[in-house]
């Protein structure tokens, strides 16, 4: 394949997310670098993390990589990688580990680490899959509710009441 | 209502005492924690959001140990109050201007806040007067271990509490000096300072956080990483720096004392002399000619006035603030009128109240 900006061969696969469309450049070394450093001079003094989850995934995915993962939504609370893409902030706390793969290189950029060694919670980590289902299970019932299936809304609030009194005795 | 009693009142980090007080005004920590049976602010329905408050209130308020909180509904509260509280720092812009169900809870001293529904369900806040992160983490740590006591929060052993935004992860942990540097601005060294502490991971902001100016020679500093580092090790990370801003700033001083006598006298004295005088006059003028006569106070050049009294006058001539102790809404021109006669008359007032002055 040759460079878009001139005759020599592209080995640079850039993917820009600067507008909503998604562009795919096939770039010689030379212009790939142009291109980037101008892309860098308008970065901000402290780059903001949307920025930074941009320039990440521009390196690493393909266009149609990144169509994928956009669609991709979390079973608890149904945010896409997109919408957070964009917004910046995380629907839920079991995104940490849906998004696990994509986070940890961001976590990286911004922390340069990604483990946590401070302070943990006195009561020792609580049975976090059971409260992640609590999102989930509410979620769930506002949907029946809408489509007045009042039977599965009765399941549902009983499988809420149960996991709630679990946490209570815990 | 609590508000109203407030409102003659300074507030904690306006007290002008503690440590390294002639530059640092505050040190502050906050903390980002959220429940781990909702779903983030983002994610969450007006139903959702209703319930993390009354949960949040429910459980907290009945406790002993925190008994001294009260909770203020923030979605109930007039633009004025809601403008009032972020003056004395104890909500965000953004939490007093968002929509939805939210809440503050406040300590009698002012020296913890409790933001629920921010950009986390929880912000957890504590404030010192002068240079004190070691207390104030002390202070903070064990109030988060009370609220832990009732609430259970969303945390993962690999990566921490779990925040909203993934710049927030970790410790959640923000560890805060509000630092007054006007010889540093005068001396136009100030952008040179910023840049090494951004080179170290520290973020400087204005006086009211985020993308705000900076008014009155106030800046904050504070550590951008909240992943990877415990929270000794983030207080040490910003405790370790401000000693060497400290310096810098009473370097320019000394400076100025020393280089440019007359010009520094000319200025602090029109400053006090405008403060004393004009009949109208802008916050922000305002700041920045309290911030020249606060310097001028530290270094012995005006001796008829402390600085609680300047520290008063700071918060006291914001626009919400000036709102409620005249106990009427005011316009922008209007304000600027009642702010100068109320800067004449407390400065008269401090004037005769002073010790004697040879």
């Amino acid at each position: 394949m040759k460079c878009q900006k001139c005759e020599k061969p592209a080995t640079f696969h850039i993917t820009d997310l600067t507008g909503d469309e998604l562009l795919a450049l096939h770039l010689c070394p030379d212009c790939a670098k142009e291109y980037l450093q101008t892309e860098d001079a308008e970065e901000p003094v402290a780059p903001t993390m949307t920025g930074m989850l941009n320039e990440q995934l521009k390196l690493e995915q393909t266009a149609e990589d990144l169509k994928t993962l956009d669609a991709r939504k979390c079973p608890i609370c149904g945010i896409s990688f997109y919408e957070f893409r964009h917004a910046g902030r995380l629907g839920c706390p079991h995104d940490y580990v849906f998004f696990g793969e994509e986070l940890d290189p961001l976590l990286v950029n911004v922390h340069g680490e990604s483990t946590h060694t401070g302070k943990e919670p006195k009561r020792g980590v609580r049975d976090a899959e059971s409260q992640t289902e609590l999102i989930r299970l509410r979620r769930e019932m506002r949907e029946v509710v809408e489509q007045e299936d009042y039977e599965r809304a009765t399941e549902i609030r009983d499988q809420i009441r149960t996991i709630e009194g679990e946490g209570q005795r815990g | 209502m609590l508000i109203n009693d407030m409102a003659s009142r300074c507030g904690e980090w306006l007290r002008g005492s503690g440590p390294e007080s002639d530059i640092v005004m505050s040190s502050r920590i906050r903390l980002a924690r959220n429940l781990a049976d909702y779903p983030f602010i983002q994610r969450c329905t007006d139903i959702d959001r209703a319930n993390i408050e009354s949960t949040v209130r429910d459980r907290l308020e009945g406790s002993d140990d925190l008994a001294d909180l009260t909770f203020i509904n923030v979605a109930d509260l007039e633009l004025l109050d809601r403008q009032f509280l972020v003056e004395r720092q104890l909500i965000s812009r953004e939490h007093a201007n968002s929509d939805g169900a939210r809440a503050v809870a406040i300590d009698s001293n002012e020296r913890c806040s409790l933001m629920v529904n921010e950009e986390d369900h929880l912000r957890i806040q504590v404030m010192k007067s002068g240079f004190d992160l070691d207390g104030a983490w002390d202070q903070i740590d064990r109030l988060d271990d009370s609220i832990e006591e009732h609430l259970t929060y969303a945390y993962n052993p690999k990566l921490g509490y779990l925040t909203a935004c993934p710049t927030n992860v970790g410790t959640g942990m923000r560890v805060s000096v509000l630092v007054h540097l006007p010889a540093l601005v005068i001396t136009k060294q100030i952008e040179k300072v910023f840049r090494s502490l951004q080179r170290i991971n520290l973020v400087v902001r204005g006086l009211y956080g985020e993308g705000s100016q900076a008014m009155g020679d106030f800046y904050q500093i504070s550590n951008q990483v909240t992943l990877g580092k415990n929270e000794d090790e983030l207080v040490k990370q910003v405790g370790d720096v401000v000693p060497v801003v400290i310096d810098y700033e009473r370097k320019a001083r000394d400076f100025l004392i020393n280089e440019q006598q007359n010009d520094l006298f000319d200025r602090v004295s029109r400053a006090y002399g405008t403060l004393q005088n004009a009949r109208q006059i802008s916050s922000e003028e305002t700041m920045f000619l309290l911030s020249r006569v606060r310097m001028g106070i530290n270094l012995g050049l005006i001796g008829d006035l402390e600085i609680p009294k300047i520290n008063q006058l700071f918060i006291h001539t914001q626009p919400a603030h000036l709102q409620k102790l005249y106990q009427s809404v005011l316009d922008t021109d209007e304000r600027n009128v009642e702010r100068a006669k109320y800067l004449k008359g407390q400065l008269k007032l401090g004037r005769e109240n002073a010790p004697d002055q040879n």
